[in-house]
């Protein structure tokens, strides 16, 4: 009987206790309200709520004619901006069966891996200052910044470079373009050890990381979450093994596969890309074809009428371009499957169970971007 | 007009605007008052981490080592709106996020300022102007006193509209804070 009443007393005990993360909290990477229930420090279970920046990029497609739609997939996942433009180049090509020059696949190629390292650069600057450690957002995006100025010498413009125009790209890449890569690939694999002996062997760090947030391979296959979270888990999804594009049939690389499925398993999928990411770029740097820089297209696009579909392999999984055309200028429909929509709702399924704190080292090693979700 | 050390007034534009805030006489004790907290308050602007999309990767690099935004003092960025002084709006606005804006906004302790940092902010983006979605400017929401052009704007733009808001806070006045209109 004692013991009922004191069960009473406690105020609340049977209830949950929501908190919201978001949309304005500096984990999140922008603005996700993550509504958690707690039972004490515990995660019970999670809802994300989406659509802060839902801006309707999809609506605005079926109005723009395909040379826009290109601007528009910059700015959804804008770190993985040069695949956005190319999924959309790939399947306007495919429609009009146009075949793109070598020059145009090496270099599309090139860009794609030197796109990867800078988000993957950014990714760990932000996932170390998610969990306190602070220099790694300066060690990071000074070397991120190399990147950032091969790109602004040849296309004029540092994060969204719509470079990619159907049929090939929008003019030719400047003629340092191979010597400041050769540059960049010397600098960085000097100074990659010091990322790994900076954060990978520390040890709060890896307290942090190891064993929280496990997903098994059959929930990412479930859930559909591919790119590095999916590849942590054992998951072989790399679209440029599966279904290779532009140059990825030409080079040598591996598909980097951990099994252990827990956060610190994710984080070494990364580190390990960006060195796959290196050598791919110096097997293709001395070898591009000379050749024009577009195929011959005309200046009205209009896609037979049909349905399309291409997939990309981006920074953060696997993007998916559907089409359905009906002989127009611009599309019937357009349809995106973004690889954040799906990495971010199997957060519910790992994060219950684990503690609140916890929960930021989870979201940072899914590495979201926001707008990609929303579109 | 208090300087910027290292840059001449007529290096920067828009100095008509600035001249509004220029006010002839007044209290020579106030003066100094003003020019004390004015010197103070400019020197460090902490901004509030707020970001929605692309600019706020630009906030981030501008934050970082090459260009170093704490040469200007506003070097912490605070993740609570109780402890900043300016908040730079990087991104787009759609409707679902304007009541967190203002609520933002409003939390925020006096005097506040706010940065509208790139097109989607300043006129609801160079293509999303259009959308169902997307507000078309940030200033139909809060009251903006820079905007920084740029889609989205380098870091270098960045610095230049923070330097152009010290300016303007030198330009305050203790008994008449901000520039409002006497029609208020």
């Amino acid at each position: 009987m004692s013991e009922e009443i004191i069960k009473d007393v406690i105020v609340g005990e049977n209830e949950d206790y929501i908190i919201n993360m978001g949309p304005q909290h500096p984990s999140t990477h922008g603005v996700l309200r993550l509504e958690v229930c707690l039972k004490g420090e515990t995660v019970k279970y999670l809802i994300p709520h989406i659509g802060y920046i839902h801006r309707g990029i999809e609506k605005m497609c079926e109005a723009n004619t395909y040379q826009q739609i290109i601007h528009l997939t910059d700015r959804m996942d804008y770190l993985s901006a040069h695949m956005n433009n190319e999924a959309v180049c790939m399947v306007v090509e495919d429609a009009m069966q146009v075949e793109v020059p070598e020059r145009v696949k090496y270099i599309r190629t090139i860009l794609n891996e030197l796109n990867r390292l800078a988000s993957h650069q950014l990714w760990w600057c932000a996932f170390g200052m998610d969990l306190g450690a602070l220099t790694t957002f300066f060690y990071g995006l000074r070397d991120r910044e190399m990147i950032l100025d091969i790109f602004e010498e040849s296309f004029g413009s540092r994060l969204l470079h719509s470079f990619n125009t159907p049929g090939g790209l929008m003019h030719d890449v400047h003629p340092n373009f191979q010597n400041r890569i050769k540059e960049f690939i010397s600098y960085f694999r000097k100074k990659l050890p010091e990322y790994d002996q900076l954060l990978t062997g520390n040890v709060i760090f890896q307290e942090r990381a190891k064993g929280v947030g496990f997903m098994s391979k059959e929930t990412a296959i479930g859930y559909g979450v591919t790119g590095p979270s999916g590849r942590g888990s054992g998951f072989s999804c790399d679209i440029r093994k599966i279904a290779p594009y532009g140059a990825y049939d030409k080079v040598q690389f591996n598909e980097i596969l951990e099994t252990g499925g827990d956060v610190f398993a994710r984080y070494q999928v990364r580190m390990a890309e960006m060195r796959e990411s290196l050598s791919i770029l110096e097997q293709l740097v001395d070898n591009i074809p000379e050749g024009d820089f577009t195929a011959k297209m005309k200046p009205i696009i209009k896609l037979p009428a049909g349905e399309y579909f291409r997939r990309v392999e981006t920074a953060r999984g696997e993007l998916a371009v559907y089409v359905v055309s009906d002989g127009n200028k611009s599309p019937y429909r357009m349809k995106f499957r973004t690889p954040n929509f799906s990495n971010l709702f199997v957060m519910n399924e790992i994060a219950a169970g684990c503690k609140i704190a916890d929960l930021i080292a989870i979201s940072g090693s899914l590495d979201l971007v926001i707008p990609d979700i929303d579109r | 007009m208090g300087l910027i050390k290292s840059m001449k007034d007529e290096d920067f534009g828009d100095n008509e605007s600035l001249e509004l805030l220029k006010k002839s006489g007044g209290n020579v004790f106030m003066t100094s008052i003003d020019s004390l907290l004015n010197w103070g308050r400019s020197n460090s602007v902490w901004p509030l981490t707020f970001a929605t999309s692309c600019c706020g990767i630009e906030m981030m690099a501008a934050g970082a080592s090459r260009h170093d935004f704490a040469r200007f003092g506003i070097e912490v960025y605070r993740a609570s709106p109780r402890q900043a002084d300016v908040i730079v709006v990087a991104g787009t606005i759609v409707h679902k996020m304007v009541p967190v804006l203002k609520r933002l906004y409003d939390q925020m302790p006096e005097p506040k300022y706010v940065i509208a940092m790139g097109a989607c902010a300043i006129s609801g983006g160079p293509f999303f102007y259009n959308t169902y979605s997307v507000v078309r400017g940030v200033d139909h929401v809060i009251p903006v006193d820079v905007y920084i052009p740029g889609c989205p704007p380098r870091p270098e733009a960045l610095l230049y509209g923070v330097m152009q808001l010290q300016r303007k806070i030198k330009g305050e006045s203790v008994t008449n804070p901000g520039e409002l209109p006497d029609i208020l």
